[in-house]
């Protein structure tokens, strides 16, 4: 059935959370929910075609674009139909809506004629759910007509204002086509110049509306050119990787990441969603924070995604409640992120399989710690931290932890309390504050109090220790004063980063 | 490693860690049985019977890290004691608390071979000359806690062992064994 279909219509792709992969520089417009597509093949067919090849898709979910219109089935896990689209390059002819008594009890309906293969179709989008759809209808003209596909073949060229004309027949409305050839004289002649005045106020409005437009062509190119200039990054980093010095490399890829963030090109916003806002909002969210959560290593703070989720929106900023919406949208989609709200109130975004693993360690501890550390770079990464002598000697804070994971301080003690829980670390709390320490007491013979294995944490941590005893009373130079310009460098870097983040 | 006194700390007396009750059970666990340990051991070297919360304790806090238990942590550990048979609160507000580190039974048997080895079984002896007599000196019972020792001397007499009757001078008992 599904086949069939797809014989006809292009099938479109779509992310795990349901959102739909855009190619490059395409723009959503507006969508429709609840939105039925009817096909049947013209009279004028060369071919013919069984109208058997199209199954009306029903209840789904219609988006326009600049260069698509696409059908999504509501909801992918039940239905069998899949998503499909259909280039608006192969739109032939759209129908003005027919004004009957009849239309006035049906649901409405866009009527357009799609050519494919030199077969016809007559679509029918049905719209069932409520929608603007005078403004759905306009939009479909415009993105229509405005031939977005082919300024985005023409390799990203300037002369997209060529664009217009092509279509012909669209025209000011006969706005300006009078000359004044008429005399000024008498009351008419008053009422004229009153007309005059208003049509250049017109005009000089309009023409500051077109800059407009033309500065937001710009800007999509703009975002056309940080793509490729990211390819040819690409490309010149892969033929000359073995020469190039390792910092070249690392600026290189610093290039590249700010280029990969320069922008969602096609924010989902209230204006093209309408009443599907939230939920094509969580749906992008899911597919955004992937890249980030990586990076963080499994978990975020949901601050650290609002800023950067805001930052890749460019201006179509959202508010926090917003955000919080479309997070919490999530459990009623099968996407791979959760909103986790810890017991401080700190309110994080995770991998799914993240508090997977942790449920499992509640379950067998000792086996799955080792997998878990493995498994779970945030918790590798502490270790670390927590091994190095500085730390072996005087424990650490959650502002070191944060500086080190490049986290949040919040979300830094979070981090810790956990591995404090998983047995990782264990407390200190003293005037100087609450600092966390490795947790050396599962290696301490508690038969023998005195003893201490050549090997393991407990006999380098007083190595360590002891070490800075003799330092100390020796009064040589001290190293843990360069440790301190070294860890105050450390500081001021990470403070760049944050502010660059 | 530094001691106290005479007595040989372990090396984690120097691990901050150690002074703060550990939350985590597991964690908690292994401290509070180190606690025991060192604090039984402590308390056998240096003859120490009886610990007041209130009052310094050496072991409690560690000077060179400048970290020292919470009363909380420190009724903690002694009430893990307590609850093994090592220790005996001797108040209702668990202010003092006494440190078995031979139990009860014990130091009665300690009793029994001090009678036995000194050919007392069937000599009268006052409880003060059992703690700080000549006969005494030398061995664990020199210098006992008398609370520990009338335990001793009660479950002894319980067993037939002997008999406790009030002696001469009012605040001194006498002991007539009959091993």
């Amino acid at each position: 059935m599904s086949t069939a279909t797809t014989s006809f219509f292009e099938p479109a792709s779509v992310t795990s959370s349901g959102r739909p992969v855009l190619h490059q520089a395409e723009v959503e417009c507006h969508l429709l929910s609840s939105v039925d597509l009817e096909t049947e093949p013209t009279t004028t067919a060369t071919t013919p075609i069984n109208s058997l090849d199209f199954p009306a898709l029903k209840s789904g979910l219609g988006i326009l674009t600049t260069h698509r219109l696409l059908w999504l089935p509501s909801n992918a896990t039940t239905d069998s139909s899949s998503p499909i689209s259909i280039p608006l390059s192969s739109v032939t002819h759209i129908f003005s809506p027919k004004k009957s008594i009849k239309s006035m009890f049906h649901s409405p309906r866009i009527r357009f004629q799609v050519s494919v293969h030199s077969r016809s179709v007559l679509v029918t989008l049905v719209i069932r759910g409520k929608g603007d759809i005078d403004g759905f209808l306009t939009k479909f003209w415009d993105c229509w007509r405005g031939r977005a596909w082919e300024i985005g073949n023409d390799s990203g060229g300037g002369s997209s204002s060529g664009s217009v004309p092509a279509s012909g027949s669209v025209s000011g409305g006969g706005l300006y086509s009078s000359d004044g050839s008429v005399r000024l004289v008498g009351v008419s002649g008053i009422l004229r110049k009153e007309q005059e005045m208003w049509e250049s106020t017109d005009k000089s409005l309009q023409e500051a509306f077109h800059d407009l437009n033309a500065l937001m062509r710009k800007a999509k190119e703009m975002v056309i050119l940080a793509e490729k200039m990211r390819q040819k990054l690409l490309s010149g980093s892969s033929s000359q990787s073995n020469s190039g010095n390792d910092e070249e490399m690392g600026s290189k890829e610093e290039m590249q990441d700010w280029l990969l963030s320069v922008g969602i090109v096609s924010p989902v916003t209230k204006e093209s969603a309408g009443a599907m806002y939230h939920q094509q909002l969580s749906r992008q969210l899911a597919d955004f924070v992937r890249i980030p959560l990586e990076k963080a290593g499994g978990m975020i703070n949901l601050i650290d995604i609002y800023c950067l989720f805001n930052r890749a929106r460019g201006t179509e900023l959202i508010s926090p409640e917003d955000l919080l919406q479309a997070c919490s949208l999530w459990e009623k989609f099968d996407v791979p992120v959760m909103l986790r709200k810890f017991d401080s109130g700190v309110k994080v975004i995770q991998n799914k399989s993240h508090s997977d693993e942790e449920d499992e360690l509640e379950a067998h501890f000792a086996v799955a710690f080792v997998t878990f550390l493995v498994a779970c770079p945030v918790f590798a990464r502490i270790k670390n931290l927590v091994s190095k002598p500085e730390a072996l000697r005087s424990g650490i804070t959650a502002s070191d932890a944060a500086m080190t994971l490049g986290i949040a301080p919040a979300m830094a003690k979070e981090h810790l309390l956990t591995a404090e829980s998983k047995g990782l670390l264990c407390r200190d709390i003293s005037p100087d504050g609450f600092r966390f320490f490795i947790n050396l007491f599962p290696e301490i013979n508690s038969d023998d109090i005195h003893m201490v294995k050549d090997h393991g944490i407990y006999s380098l941590w007083i190595k360590t220790v002891s070490a800075q005893k003799s330092e100390t009373s020796t009064q040589h130079d001290n190293p843990s004063n360069a440790n301190q310009t070294l860890i105050g460098q450390d500081l001021r870097w990470h403070c760049d980063v944050m502010i660059a983040r | 490693m530094q001691k106290l006194g005479d007595f040989k700390l372990p090396q984690f007396f120097n691990y901050p860690p150690y002074f703060t009750l550990q939350p985590v059970r597991d964690t908690r666990e292994k401290q509070v049985q180190l606690w025991k340990e060192l604090i039984l051991d402590y308390c056998r070297t240096q003859k120490i019977f009886v610990i007041g919360l209130e009052e310094e304790f050496p072991l409690f806090s560690n000077h060179l890290i400048e970290r020292s238990l919470s009363n909380e942590a420190r009724e903690a550990f002694l009430s893990a004691l307590v609850s093994e048979g090592r220790a005996e609160w001797l108040d209702r507000g668990h202010r003092k608390c006494l440190i078995l580190w031979h139990r009860i039974q014990d130091w009665a048997d300690i009793l029994l071979h001090f009678v036995r080895d000194n050919g007392f079984e069937d000599s009268v002896m006052t409880v003060e000359e059992i703690r700080t007599g000549v006969e005494s000196r030398g061995t664990e019972l020199h210098g006992i806690d008398r609370i520990i020792l009338m335990r001793a001397l009660k479950l002894l007499e319980h067993k037939g062992k002997l008999a406790i009757f009030k002696g001469t001078s009012a605040d001194d008992e006498g002991v007539k064994f009959s091993v």
